[in-house]
């Protein structure tokens, strides 16, 4: 009840304005809220609830899915459904929500999927002795999924770019607690932290992108910058906004040379790798590129740097997943190799070939999530995810079988799927319309790629039934598994993978189901686009042709695949020399290490003359720069024989501190120059000024002799850390400095235009401030929060002060060292490009090691 | 109770006159807290005096006669002038008025006349209370009567 209320309050108060007639519920927000609270109240209650937590998790996608069909008419209509709420009003940022077609598409994917995937981990997380008990963070996996569902949903939904941004920050950090789920595994966590590594850099770049695309813009709503997109010109700011915003995009969606990520991520659960590294999450960034992409596209080095990127990684995906052993890697790859596809297919800005990808983002969410379960179901119940293992499959195994081979000829592009149909309109799109530069060579690289990927679609299949057992292998593993007396998994386990196997048939035979919806999320991207219809049969054109072409020479690389394999060896050998990227990735990690301790070492090399003479030179040095612009002469510098007294008297004690040899005798002479300051206060008349210095100066003297009791009572000279000319240079400096700063900074007073604030304080030090001592109303009254603050200073001073004296620093007590926490190497991370074997053989032990806690 | 490593033998008429001194100085931080507002003076000024006073204990009674100044701890006297402070400036947002809103109330004593109270004065109590707690502090820190040496820290690893 309460929280309905808060929504509605929110409603009533928070609408700035009615940008749109439809803006009158709150159901959007209030469905990111479910998210959010469920989330929280499943990893709360994660112990109580194990793996059925899954079963309270799936209300939320499904409550999303529901809601998505009752707008679908409206918004199939052309009618988006907005919400707008202020957020942060003094930044001009509001939560603006706003389901428009392609938004719609992305819920389906998000949510849909995310159904199907809580009932398949409902299964997945059953252990085969039902007396085991379940791992307790089950739970706690659930809860973040949802959370994580949640902020998918806001960066799809939000039509604010901050709004968006956070969002897609909190798929990051979600990401990196699903992962990391299992913490007490080296590996996860390491794979955790590389993943939140490169999203999390990625996304402050994109935070500088989106705020230069919006200031340029003058909107931060999308909605609005697509009415209106502000053009480069002559503006390189722009253009590097949209570059940082491109960064954004690939860190996210694994594209090459981030891309390493990705298949490490792989050691987390298998329902997670579906959701979120397959069919969701990695989209984020394809779905950037999908909105930037109508406005921008043709602006600044867009479409070079995306069109290079997004064709590198469908190739070095293909390539390397055709090397995997363990099929879940070979998903990986080949995730990665589609991601670069959708970047080629959103990112040209030609609505035709963007239409095409709107299809390959719904068939590969559709045939991916399928195949992930499928592997799943087979790590889950024989205990390998490795072709050389598997030996084919009994009877009870057919339909996880049929949603395997379905899932895989989708994703080879054969007819009649779904997968075949974006594969042709993407040909077509870039035979019919590819009219850029480098159109051609894209071209030809989707090709090639697409043979690549019929290449291991077979791989997987092939690996599937066995084709790859290998005997010798089986022999030298630990542990024995028999795939073909493996228990068969339960028709509830396949289910999911089943349904998502017949939509990718169904959604292939009629296209008329995804017909509207892949037309107006189109319109939504490109509003004056004219999307062609979606069929199956376009006749014998180029790109059918192109079709043969692959199925043609993807059968002919599966059917001499030891040669394929042999050269690909030998070939890996040359690229090794080209560091990968996951060498580039601990390089970097290791690179930031060193030169952090490189520069520590310089700077906190732990001798205080240094750091005084660093601090001082920097404190007074930078507002120097600014302050001898202003410099205007000395003025009236005498004014009473008195300050020639006074000033004599400092500059003879400071002399003095500098030059004494006895400690004690120095801090005396100091305390001097600060009672000859106070009676410059005396003559100048400011008795309030001139008490505090004197009370000042007594009170830190008294501190001085303390602590200098400490230490030596004199100096001795052995080896200075800064030479006599060198300390007598700086103290120069920092003396002119001062200088400077005080002349100038007292002469600016009289240059402010206007009634002077000194005047408007003394005239109103009685009446608004009920004192006539005016020093003492600027402290208390008008600049009482300078006080509040300097009062809480001097409370962490003391607190600090204290520490330093008491804390005997202990080693044990400080933490992990750098080195503890991020020389972690997982096996063969130093494999070079295209070797299959390290990073497969490091999941395997995972998966077995894992399968031995199963059975122990 | 000895005096502090270093300190010349402890001199009677040091130690009676400082007795004296050490109430006048109080007394003289005082006025300077409540004058604060209408005549030189204020919470900081008052805090620094009475630190000086406490000083001047140390200077005859060492580190256990600065412990033995006030009843409550150092720290409790340095939150309790930080909390004072906060409070003075939130309240009146309490009350719908601006951060740091003052108040203003005037009375009839007995021998002080006619007296006017501005809120402002715990504001500044606050002040006074911190800067108190800040001197105790440092002196409780580095005010111990035995200096270690070389060998104390070889005994304690």
């Amino acid at each position: 009840m309460a929280l309905r209320r808060d929504v509605a309050q929110v409603d009533v108060d928070g609408i700035t304005s009615a940008r749109s007639p439809l803006a009158s519920s709150a159901f959007m927000f209030a469905l990111l809220v479910l998210h959010l609270v469920m989330g929280i109240a499943i990893v709360a209650a994660g112990r109580q609830l194990g793996r059925q937590a899954f079963a309270v998790a799936a209300v939320a996608p499904l409550a999303t899915v529901i809601w998505a069909i009752t707008q679908a008419g409206g918004v199939l209509d052309g009618e988006p459904v907005t919400e707008s709420f202020s957020w942060v009003d003094g930044l001009g940022i509001s939560l603006d929500l706003r389901l428009d077609a392609f938004a719609l598409a992305m819920v389906a994917v998000v949510s849909g999927i995310g159904f199907l995937i809580c009932l398949y981990a409902l299964s997945y997380f059953k252990p085969h002795d039902p007396t085991t008990p379940v791992k307790s963070n089950v739970g706690r996996l659930a809860g973040t999924m949802t959370i994580f569902a949640g902020a998918m949903l806001g960066v799809v939904l939000s039509d604010h770019l901050i709004a968006l941004f956070i969002a897609w920050e909190l798929t990051s950090i979600t990401s990196y607690l699903l992962i990391g789920n299992d913490d007490t595994n080296p590996r996860a966590r390491a794979a955790a932290l590389q993943a939140i590594l490169i999203t999390g850099m990625g996304g402050l770049v994109l935070l500088a992108g989106l705020t230069i695309v919006g200031q340029a813009a003058g909107t931060y709503r999308l909605s609005e910058i697509i009415e209106n997109a502000p053009t480069t010109g002559s503006s390189t700011a722009l253009n590097a906004g949209l570059i940082c915003v491109l960064i954004g995009a690939f860190t996210k969606s694994a594209q090459a040379p981030f891309s390493s990520w990705l298949p490490g991520a792989m050691v987390a659960p298998t329902p997670v790798s579906a959701y979120l590294h397959s069919a969701t999450m990695v989209k984020a960034g394809v779905y950037l590129v999908a909105r930037m992409a109508p406005m921008f596209a043709t602006e600044g080095n867009w479409r070079v740097v995306l069109l290079t990127v997004g064709a590198a990684t469908m190739l070095i995906g293909g390539l390397r997943a055709l090397r995997q052993h363990d099929l879940k890697l070979l998903l990986a790859y080949g995730t990665v190799s589609q991601l670069g596809f959708m970047m080629l297919l959103f990112g040209t800005g030609d609505d035709h070939i963007a239409q095409a990808g709107v299809v390959l983002l719904l068939a590969h969410g559709a045939f991916k999530a399928a195949l992930f379960m499928v592997v799943g179901i087979v790590d889950h119940e024989v205990g390998t995810r490795d072709i050389r293992r598997l030996t084919g499959f009994g009877r009870g195994w057919r339909p996880t079988l049929v949603a395997g081979v379905v899932g895989a000829a989708s994703m080879a592009g054969l007819p009649p799927l779904f997968g075949f149909i974006s594969k042709e309109k993407a040909l077509d799109g870039y035979i019919e319309h590819g009219d850029f530069i480098g159109s051609t060579v894209v071209l030809v690289v989707i090709v090639v790629a697409s043979i690549l990927t019929f290449a291991y679609s077979a791989r997987f299949v092939l690996g599937l039934f066995g084709v790859f057992a290998d005997s010798e292998f089986e022999a030298s593993c630990d542990d024995a598994v028999d795939s073909h007396t493996a228990h068969a998994p339960s028709l509830q386990f396949v289910g999911p993978a089943l349904f998502l196997s017949a939509f990718t048939l169904a959604a292939g035979c009629a296209p008329v189901i995804v017909d509207r919806l892949v037309e107006m999320a189109t319109l939504a991207l490109h509003p004056d686009a004219e999307p062609k219809p979606v069929h199956l049969w376009n006749g014998f054109n180029t790109a059918f042709m192109l079709s043969l072409v692959v199925i043609g020479t993807g059968t002919a690389l599966t059917v001499f695949r030891s040669r394929v394999a042999a050269t690909q060896s030998v070939t890996s050998k040359a690229i090794r020399l080209v560091p990968s990227s996951e060498q580039s990735f601990n390089f970097l990690l290791r690179g930031v290490g060193v030169v952090a301790r490189r520069v520590t070492g310089l700077l906190q090399n732990g001798s205080l003359p240094i750091y005084v003479a660093v601090i001082m030179m920097v404190v007074t040095g930078v507002p120097l720069i600014a302050f001898a612009q202003e410099w205007t002469g000395f003025g009236d510098v005498i004014e009473t024989p008195v300050h020639v007294v006074l000033v004599a008297m400092i500059i003879v004690a400071a002399l003095g501190a500098s030059i004494v040899r006895r400690r004690i005798a120095a801090a005396l002479m100091l305390g001097a120059v600060g009672y000859a300051m106070a009676g410059l206060y005396v003559v100048q008349g400011a008795p309030d000024l001139a008490l505090t210095q004197f009370a000042i100066e007594t009170l830190s003297t008294v501190l001085f002799v303390l602590v200098l009791r400490y230490l030596p009572s004199t100096w001795t000279h052995r080896a200075p850390a800064i030479a006599a000319p060198m300390r007598i240079g700086v103290s120069v400096f920092v003396g002119v400095s001062v200088f400077v700063f005080a002349l100038v900074a007292s002469g600016a007073r009289s240059d402010v235009s206007g009634p002077q604030q000194s005047e408007m304080m003394v005239e109103n030090s009685l009446t608004k401030g009920k004192g006539s001592n005016v020093v003492n109303v600027i402290l208390v009254d008008f600049r009482g929060w300078d006080t509040m603050g300097e009062i809480t200073v001097l409370l962490v001073a003391a607190v600090g002060a204290v520490s330093l004296a008491r804390g005997g620093r202990r080693r044990d007590e400080l933490g992990p060292t750098f080195e503890e926490i991020f020389d972690f190497e997982p096996d063969g991370a130093d494999g070079a490009v295209g070797d299959s074997e390290s990073p497969a053989s490091s999941l395997m032990s995972a998966a077995a090691r894992r399968d031995e806690e199963g059975h122990a | 109770m000895s005096a502090p490593v270093g300190a010349p033998p402890r001199s009677m008429i040091l130690d009676q006159s400082i007795k004296v001194l050490y109430h006048s100085i109080l007394v003289l931080a005082l006025y300077f807290e409540f004058a604060g507002h209408n005549l030189p003076g204020g919470g900081f000024v008052g805090g620094l005096m009475a630190g000086a006073a406490v000083s001047l204990r140390y200077v005859s009674g060492g580190a256990e006669a600065v412990r033995t100044t006030f009843r409550a701890p150092s720290h409790v006297i340095l939150g309790v002038g930080l909390f004072l402070s906060s409070a003075t400036a939130l309240v009146p947002v309490l009350l719908g008025g601006a951060v740091l809103e003052h108040a203003e109330y005037e009375t009839k004593l007995p021998i002080f006349g006619k007296v006017k109270v501005v809120s402002a004065l715990s504001f500044d109590a606050g002040v006074f209370l911190v800067v108190v707690g800040l001197v105790l502090m440092a002196f409780a820190a580095f005010g111990d009567d035995r200096v270690p040496t070389e060998t104390d820290d070889e005994a304690t690893q």
